[in-house]
């Protein structure tokens, strides 16, 4: 990698922190401490199922809502405020920039998803009192879940590279919805046939997967991961960021910064 | 070599719902700028100028046209470690403090980490802002921010500078001090490209000027040469309160002031004005030829009822 994308992940990343976007972890803090107590009080036999099934979609939400609002902004923000100019008047291509402005919310969002972790086994741990050998599964979901911030960053950013904030904040909000029920989406064209039916399938392959990549409910249900899911996963993930970074690339390698 | 060489660079812009109005913002401009001179871009407001700049930068690709600066064509990314921009009303990472801006800044610009924390301080001096290094930008005034801009641009010691509206918003002392950093770097053996309408800082600078003005080049060269012998009228003042009919007749513009009588008119009718005088017997005092300003060749080729702005020096 390179050292200028390094630093502008580092700096992308400092931004976060100074701007307070980790203090959401205050609220998720205050949010499993205060479940973990009362699930301790209301529920009988399923606290561990409670827990993790709470823990974990807040994790998601929490996420979610923070590679798409800051996604948004990384490169229109910077346009917007004209601090995009004594960045590409240096040495600095546009490639770099996009994928230093990826990596930097990457790297927050992996390190916000880590200390939510950390709330999310706190409060399992208070719960049942020790862990058990099926808890290594919340932590294939918690990958699972990165995966998905990475997807939705990458379409923030490509959104925010052609049309205002405000509609790719829609794009990527309305893509998390719909790519979070692919299957069934999946399960509806093949039940169609004719037009629609290649439409319904070339939409289901389209948007992204994230039905695949929620494995919650049965890592709360104690359920293991297949290492062929694992691995499909991350290659899928992979790819379809590689896709929607090279998007924004080509787009805003053309762009006149106005 | 030239340090800067602009071949028939153009920019049109598509506009409109239908992205079919074009706009042209700068018609085919060739110009080139020697190594180690000062030189102004000037315009009034929506001239070109930006666009010129934005276009030199690799901040936008030109619809036709070409530029090299130090040889090099503008979309090799190599050149960019040679040139410095601060960009008109400059914003900057405000969370951060102006050292970490220009730690940041050093980093993208390739400077070693052996010499990037004394160059940082070296240049915080430089500009006036050792005590503040460490507040947040944030609380900077825009004068400190141009300063910070100033030292961004000049940071990684380039061979050329481009300023776009360097003195715009800045206090007489603060235009002042960006004066003495533009000499300072000529003298460094800088190139200095600066775009600007205030026509003061410009005379007080510049080697050479180019005028553009709805995206078209109206004059180049230096000051002396675009200001001189335009005119070809000539001042003269004589003792006294009579002005003979013979020299209203020439179409001269008379204005009298205490004792005496100053007339300006064409220099063609500089020995019939002088013969009228000499048959009233007044006392002549001077002729001199009369000097076009800047200010005076700007309004002739911007063709702008707006007196451009004379900046307080």
């Amino acid at each position: 990698m390179s050292g200028r994308i390094v630093h502008i992940a580092s700096n992308t990343f400092r931004e976060a922190v100074r701007d307070r976007v980790l203090y959401n972890l205050v609220a998720f803090a205050l949010l499993m401490s205060g479940a973990a107590v009362l699930v301790g009080q209301i529920s009988i036999g399923i606290e561990r199922l409670v827990v993790i099934n709470l823990g974990l979609t807040a994790v998601s939400l929490f996420g979610i809502v923070i590679a798409i609002f800051i996604g948004i902004g990384l490169v229109s923000k910077e346009i917007e405020k004209r601090t995009l100019y004594t960045v590409l008047s240096r040495p600095v291509r546009r490639w770099e920039f996009i994928v230093g402005k990826f990596c930097g919310l990457a790297g927050t969002l992996v390190v916000n998803t880590f200390f939510m972790a950390i709330g999310v086994f706190g409060a399992l741990l208070y719960v049942s009192h020790h862990f058990q050998r099926a808890d290594g599964w919340v932590l294939v979901a918690l990958y699972f879940i990165i995966l998905q911030f990475l997807i939705i960053t990458a379409l923030a950013l490509l959104f925010s590279s052609f049309s205002s904030p405000l509609l790719a904040a829609v794009f990527a909000f309305s893509l998390f919805i719909i790519g979070s029920f692919a299957e069934d989406l999946r399960g509806f064209a093949s039940m169609t046939s004719g037009v629609s039916r290649w439409l319904a399938f070339g939409a289901a392959y389209l948007v992204p997967n994230f039905s695949a990549l929620n494995v919650i409910s049965s890592v709360a249900h104690a359920q293991p991961v297949s290492a062929q899911l694992i691995a499909t996963n991350t290659g899928y993930a992979l790819v379809y960021v590689g896709m929607a970074l090279c998007g924004a690339v080509l787009i805003f390698e053309r762009r006149n910064l106005k | 070599m030239s340090a800067i060489e602009i071949q028939g660079l153009e920019k049109t812009y598509t506009v409109g719902f239908w992205r079919k109005r074009q706009k042209r913002a700068l018609k085919p401009l060739h110009l080139a700028v020697e190594r180690g001179e000062i030189f102004g871009f000037l315009g009034p407001n929506g001239a070109g100028k930006t666009t010129t700049l934005k276009l030199l930068m690799g901040l936008m690709y030109p619809t036709t046209g070409s530029a090299r600066i130090l040889g090099k064509e503008i979309s090799d990314p190599r050149i960019k470690a040679q040139i410095g921009f601060l960009p008109e009303q400059p914003y900057f990472y405000d969370y951060l403090t102006a050292r970490e801006l220009l730690q940041y800044y050093g980093q993208l610009s390739g400077i070693p980490a052996r010499d990037r924390n004394r160059k940082v301080t070296e240049m915080l001096e430089r500009v006036g802002l050792r005590d503040s290094a460490g507040v947040q930008l944030r609380k900077f005034s825009k004068g400190m921010l141009q300063r910070v801009g100033l030292a961004q641009a000049i940071l990684h010691d380039p061979q050329i500078v481009f300023f776009d509206e360097p003195m715009s918003g800045l206090d007489p002392m603060g235009r002042r001090e960006v004066r003495d950093l533009m000499e300072q770097l000529k003298q460094e053996g800088k190139t200095v490209f600066f775009s600007t309408h205030i026509l003061s800082d410009a005379e007080a600078l510049c080697d050479r000027v180019a005028i553009i003005h709805m995206g078209e080049l109206r004059g180049v060269g230096a000051i002396a040469e675009l200001t001189a012998g335009v005119h070809g009228r000539v001042e003269l003042v004589w003792q006294g309160t009579a002005v003979p009919a013979g020299l209203r007749a020439l179409g001269a513009e008379c204005h009298i002031t205490g004792e005496n009588v100053r007339a300006v008119l064409a220099e063609t009718s500089q020995d019939a004005a002088l013969d009228a005088l000499r048959k009233e017997r007044l006392r002549l005092i001077s002729v001199t030829p009369v000097r076009m300003s800047l200010e005076d060749y700007f309004v002739q080729q911007t063709g702008s009822s707006q007196a451009a702005t004379r900046g307080a020096s």
